[in-house]
């Protein structure tokens, strides 16, 4: 097992390599960068064209955008296959080996500083919606599949593919106009997670406040998972309880309820509890489309932002972390499988 | 009686009434968007004058100018507002007896508006999953029958494809382009064909140390007819299905970009687009958040009753 996992985490290194480096090459060779940006700014001050082009190369100098993006020829006939690769990508990629994801363009703060501060916020929404997909969806999934065929199964599978096709957006927008202020119900908070005061309040009216901030984007976040991970459990059940250790299990004469519980639902755990593997990434890196919508200044939040205001290190910082996530996510979801069943083993 | 493949799967489809019910949807998406200025527009339909009879709706305003007023009669589309013609004066308009769904923040119809909207939707699903489509196959097919370097290679790539964070990249790739709806066709294409490049690449792994692989090379077959004409069609069943889940998906990103700011250029009518006024005007304005969204949706569930439809029907464990 531990040769397997060192293996798999040695291949990781030149997936994550091609990975930074399409990322990187997308938005450094489209047109327009931030020193085209600070010049448009400039120009609406009323600066002199001189003085702008000099501006300009201060500002390329300053965020090391002087340098081509991949290969350095210049540098290469003067100094050799060392000068190839003074470039701005393989410059980034020695500052991350060292963990440093430089500073943010737009308020030159630290990338990894700007992140962390953004990472409870998206916790706290990703793993009680989580926890409550699982607490839910298990269930349901159960339920339909020992009930197949019958006229609660189909509700209830219709239900859910109503739910999957439902696109968050629409839904996050709907419950806002209806539910949120405005000229109909106000039920819910509708910005951020905290009231205005909340610093001020006690304990237990802080919770209560948060957990009333949390209602909606955590039930738009839900919903779809939701749906999935049941009809996935549902599946799953349906397979098992088909398999001849089933009927043997119920011919023996044991009840009905220890051959669901006991024999069968066990089994159909595998695909489920590998799914959570995958969800490594979608914990950590939010949901760009809810949090801007809820205005919760999470990590979909950052990088939404990122993108609008070029902000080239914080970019290519969130799609490396990200990007990593999803490597570790397969790599546990394989584990897991290893883990929960005794018949697949890696050695 | 001959009964080929498809055949078979046709007639396991026609038997699940959801997914013909969203095959019929379909087809009827497609003729709202294929009729589009028939439908909604403030060009006539019809325009009986000395000239006989003609239709208006593919004339110039100045042509129109010309000939509606010596007309004897005309007939303008069932919702007679272009989807881009600006009322400053009926903005943001809940729907009434004149404009069935309201009016947005410029005055135009939403109607008008949902039905040329239907044209964007439909054709960036179409466009976005025939491109991913057609570079799966072909990468499949080629890293599944030759194997080797060559099979190394794109398992790598389709690996390092699967790692992004997809909505994120899209995000970023359209930020730094031009805003255009063929370049979020591309970009949605690109992003989509891993799917169907591991699917078709595994149907040949299977299929190629099959007896009928060796007869077709003994016969003299090239490698391009034997992959192409010999074992991609029997690959054909599950890329079709995932074909179609593959075009629910890309309606849904192309609406969430326009939702986000970042679809189709105004003043191209998108339902993205309309549902993303609504937020700002998130006190009163729900027909602007429910007629958009209520057409994505129906599309989206449309297409995923048939992929569900197609997935059983070439399920070979039901077919029997």
């Amino acid at each position: 097992m531990r040769t397997y996992i060192i293996k798999r985490l040695l291949l990781c290194i030149p997936t994550l390599f091609g990975i930074t480096l399409v990322t990187f090459l997308i938005i450094q060779l489209a047109p327009g960068s931030p020193v085209e940006m600070r010049l448009r700014a400039l120009a609406g001050a009323g600066m002199g064209e001189e003085v702008t082009a000099e501006i300009i190369e201060q500002t390329k100098k300053l965020y090391g955008l002087d340098k081509p993006v991949l290969f350095n020829t210049t540098a290469f006939r003067e100094k050799g296959i060392g000068g190839l690769f003074d470039a701005r990508y393989w410059i980034w990629l020695r500052k991350v080996a060292l963990l440093d994801f430089g500073d943010s363009y737009k308020d030159h703060r630290k990338v990894s500083e700007k992140i962390l501060e953004r990472v409870p916020v998206t916790l706290q929404l990703s793993v009680i919606s989580i926890f409550l997909v699982y607490l839910f969806a298990i269930p349901i999934g159960v339920y339909s599949s020992v009930y197949h065929e019958s006229g609660s199964d189909k509700v209830l599978t219709l239900l859910l593919f109503v739910l999957y096709s439902l696109p968050s957006f629409w839904v996050a927008t709907m419950l806002i106009i209806f539910l949120g202020g405005g000229e109909y119900l106000n039920i819910f908070p509708i910005y951020g997670l905290s009231s205005e005061g909340a610093e001020n309040m006690g304990a237990w009216a802080w919770l209560l406040d948060r957990l009333w901030h949390l209602v909606l984007p955590v039930g738009c976040l839900a919903y779809g998972s939701l749906a999935v991970i049941s009809r996935y459990c549902r599946v799953g059940m349906l397979d098992t309880l088909r398999q001849d250790y089933i009927r043997t299990a119920r011919a023996k004469g044991l009840s009905e309820k220890i051959v669901i519980f006991k024999h069968a639902f066990r089994n159909s755990l595998i695909p489920i509890v590998t799914l959570l593997g995958m969800l490594l990434p979608a914990l950590l890196g939010g949901s760009i489309i809810i949090e801007s919508i809820f205005s919760i200044p999470g990590m979909g939040q950052l990088a939404f932002e990122a993108i609008l205001s070029r902000d080239y290190p914080v970019v290519m910082g969130i799609a490396t972390i990200s990007a990593i996530l999803t490597l570790l996510g397969i790599l546990l979801a394989d584990i897991l499988y290893a883990v929960v069943d005794p018949r697949i083993s890696y050695e | 009686m001959k009964q080929g493949y498809w055949h078979i799967v046709w007639r396991q489809f026609r038997k699940r009434r959801l997914a013909v019910a969203g095959l019929y949807l379909i087809v009827l998406l497609f003729l709202v968007a294929i009729l589009a200025p028939f439908i909604a527009g403030n060009k006539p339909i019809l325009i009986w004058s000395d000239d006989g009879l003609k239709t208006g709706v593919f004339m110039s305003d100045r042509e129109l100018r010309d000939i509606v007023p010596r007309a004897r009669c005309t007939i303008y589309p069932p919702i007679p507002y272009s989807p881009t013609q600006y009322d400053l004066e009926e903005r943001l308009e809940p729907p009434s007896g004149k404009h069935l769904l309201g009016t947005d923040d410029r005055g135009r119809d939403i109607a008008s508006r949902m039905v040329h909207g239907a044209r964007i939707s439909l054709s960036v699903g179409f466009v976005a999953v025939s491109i991913f489509v057609a570079l799966g196959i072909v990468t499949g097919s080629f890293a599944g029958y030759y194997g080797g370097w060559l099979d190394a290679l794109i398992s790598r790539i389709i690996e390092v494809w699967l790692c992004f964070p997809t909505l994120f990249l899209i995000l970023a790739a359209l930020a730094v382009l031009p805003q255009s709806i063929y370049i979020i066709m591309v970009v949605i294409g690109l992003t989509g064909w891993t799917g169907v490049a591991r699917l078709v690449r595994g149907e040949f792994l299977k299929l190629r140390p099959q007896d009928f692989v060796a007869a077709s090379r003994a016969v003299g077959a090239g490698g391009g007819r034997i992959m192409f004409r010999h074992i991609l069609p029997n690959a054909l069943g599950p890329v079709l299905v995932s074909a179609t889940f593959g075009v629910a998906a890309a309606i849904l990103v192309e609406s969430a970009l326009s939702f986000l700011g970042f679809g189709v250029p105004p003043p191209t009518p998108s339902w993205g687009d309309t549902l993303s006024q609504a937020r700002n005007y998130m006190d009163f304005a729900w027909w602007l958040a429910l007629f958009p969204g209520m057409a994505i949706f129906v599309t989206i569930t449309a297409y995923n009753l048939v992929g569900e439809g197609l997935r059983d029907s070439i399920d070979p464990r039901l077919t029997q």
